[in-house]
């Protein structure tokens, strides 16, 4: 091990101070979810679960966290097929037209969210899907299909095209190919691509500001309307419960990942 | 053998279209439609453009979205390289623990984030409240509604943006360049400047044109955190649909937004691989 030397020194001090920078803002939701308030504080004298208890039995939140959930899991769902179907096509292809088929896919990355939200607005009120479940399960499918593509992509990246030339000339067509060889290779990138989609979906917030009305709550939504128009110190609540989820999940994974030789 | 590899091109085209086709139908058109409006509402003609041009409230927009979105790219380019830095030349005990720390905002969403920092900043915030209780201020700081506030959370919301391209470059860097660099006599800063820097430039220009474009379009923080007084394009556009039902101005300044980003984007296309920065990210 070689001793450090200041200027290392200096970057590591340096890197600690932006980590913390990233993490304190966040754990700062935990104390002020716990005030016995009716305000956004911090607890001055005693704790209180009230806002929890707000939140896991008020039908709105409720309701609209099991929305949020509903359409995140449709949207992993449909997204993952057709984005791995459209990646394995493309890397199979790979020509010209499949380029151009893949940068075609990752617009939405790029297009400004509100800009894509009046397309959406204008076009979905002439489809009659304003408000509706159907309309955001597509729209945010059309928002998930670039990050599952490019996981698929990364994942086939690994495939010897030797395997797929070996199977076909053994006498397999293209479906059984892409069944029983490719697919298990990509498997790695739809289970990242699915996960990726399904936070995209839950995260949303700006299409669904302009394409639902009354009829159709999810969480973001919730929150957003709630940071709007009073601060209930419930979406501290909310926000330490969905900060506490991602960091379980995080784990997990982690821990899976190391488990695996 | 040529009517079989066509058959086969089919098939591949079968896998492909599914995706592609809803992707032109039902995003690509819309956007076509937001283009269309923009020269026919409320009537047809140049007009809504003329008047975006003449329009001092739209020209400050503009300005503003270019400032805020240039100084946030550049605190998160610093930010981000001390941490990237950090990660892969200096504490190999807690690289699990540092790139966690920088995993976890990134899969936290943008509107919580936006959140913590409005109960952060507020004008009875957690800051002026805990200042105010030690005596140290006796009126609150204006920390929010500003381009201070906006600029701090919006850095925070980007930076993992930064660190990741930056580090996926590092991870692919010998240290034997500068290892040989201060074994024939250079100081550690100038091995730093001269050898190791030059090589992490495709990271770092990466990581600018990612969190550039990505805060040009950004609506959500700056909506929250501004108050009405940091007036971002996007915020504009929501205000004139939303408030005024102005498709015409609206959809003008979303074409206009939407040509800035190409054109940053393709600008950047002279010195970065846009084909690595986008299209094949991790």
């Amino acid at each position: 091990m070689r001793r450090k030397t200041t200027f290392q020194l200096l970057m590591q001090t340096g890197a600690w101070m932006v980590l913390a920078f990233l993490l304190l803002p966040m754990l700062v939701v935990l104390p002020v979810s716990l005030t016995p308030n009716e305000y956004i504080s911090l607890p001055s004298d005693g704790f209180s679960l009230k806002h929890y208890e707000n939140y896991f039995t008020d039908p709105e939140w409720l309701s609209a966290t099991w929305t949020s959930i509903v359409i995140a899991l449709s949207v992993a769902v449909i997204a993952t097929i057709l984005g791995t179907a459209f990646a394995i096509g493309c890397w199979l292809l790979s020509d010209v037209w499949a380029m151009v088929a893949r940068w075609v896919l990752i617009v939405p990355i790029l297009v400004p969210p509100v800009v894509q939200a009046l397309g959406f607005y204008r076009f979905w009120v002439k489809l009659g899907l304003i408000d509706s479940m159907t309309g955001v399960i597509l729209a945010h499918t059309l928002l998930a299909l670039p990050y599952v593509s490019i996981a698929v992509f990364a994942a086939l990246a690994n495939l010897d095209r030797r395997i797929v030339q070996a199977a076909r000339s053994l006498g397999a067509s293209v479906w059984r190919t892409v069944i029983a060889v490719i697919v298990p290779a990509a498997r790695p990138g739809m289970i990242a691509g699915a996960v990726f989609a399904f936070i995209v979906s839950f995260d949303e917030i700006v299409g669904v500001l302009f394409i639902t009305v009354r009829n159709v709550q999810t969480l973001p939504k919730m929150i957003w309307q709630g940071i709007n128009e009073s601060i209930d110190p419930t979406i501290a609540a909310v926000a330490t419960v969905l900060t506490v989820v991602t960091i379980l999940i995080m784990v997990a994974v982690t821990w899976r990942w190391k488990a695996r030789p | 053998m040529i009517a079989r590899s066509l058959t086969d091109k089919g098939r591949y085209w079968i896998l492909i279209l599914p995706a592609l086709a809803i992707m032109l139908t039902f995003y690509i058109w819309p956007l076509v439609e937001i283009f269309g409006i923009s020269f026919s509402e409320p009537k047809p003609g140049f007009e809504n453009y003329v008047s975006m041009f003449d329009s001092r409230p739209i020209r400050t927009s503009f300005v503003i979205t270019f400032r805020v979105a240039a100084i946030t790219t550049i605190w998160c380019l610093v930010l981000g390289y001390i941490v990237s830095y950090a990660i892969y030349n200096t504490a190999p005990r807690y690289v699990g623990l540092m790139i966690a720390l920088v995993l976890l905002p990134f899969w936290l969403s943008v509107l919580i984030r936006s959140f913590a920092w409005i109960v952060l900043l507020g004008r009875s915030g957690v800051v002026n409240d805990s200042l105010g209780a030690v005596g140290l201020i006796n009126e609150p700081l204006p920390l929010m509604h500003n381009e201070f506030g906006v600029i701090l959370s919006m850095v925070h919301v980007m930076l993992p943006f930064a660190i990741l391209p930056i580090m996926a470059n590092m991870k692919g860097i010998s240290r034997a360049y500068v290892d040989a660099a201060r074994g024939l006599g250079a100081s550690e800063l100038r091995a730093f400047v001269s050898v190791y820097f030059p090589q992490t430039l495709p990271g770092v220009l990466s990581a600018a044109l990612l969190v550039f474009v990505l805060a040009l379009g950004f609506y959500i923080t700056p909506a929250l955190l501004g108050g009405g007084r940091v007036l971002m394009i996007s915020e504009y556009i929501t205000y004139q649909i939303q408030e005024l039902l102005n498709w015409g101005v609206g959809t003008s300044l979303s074409v206009a937004l939407l040509l800035a980003t190409a054109a940053v984007i393709l600008a950047a296309g002279r010195f970065v691989n846009l084909r690595r920065t986008l299209l094949e990210r991790r």
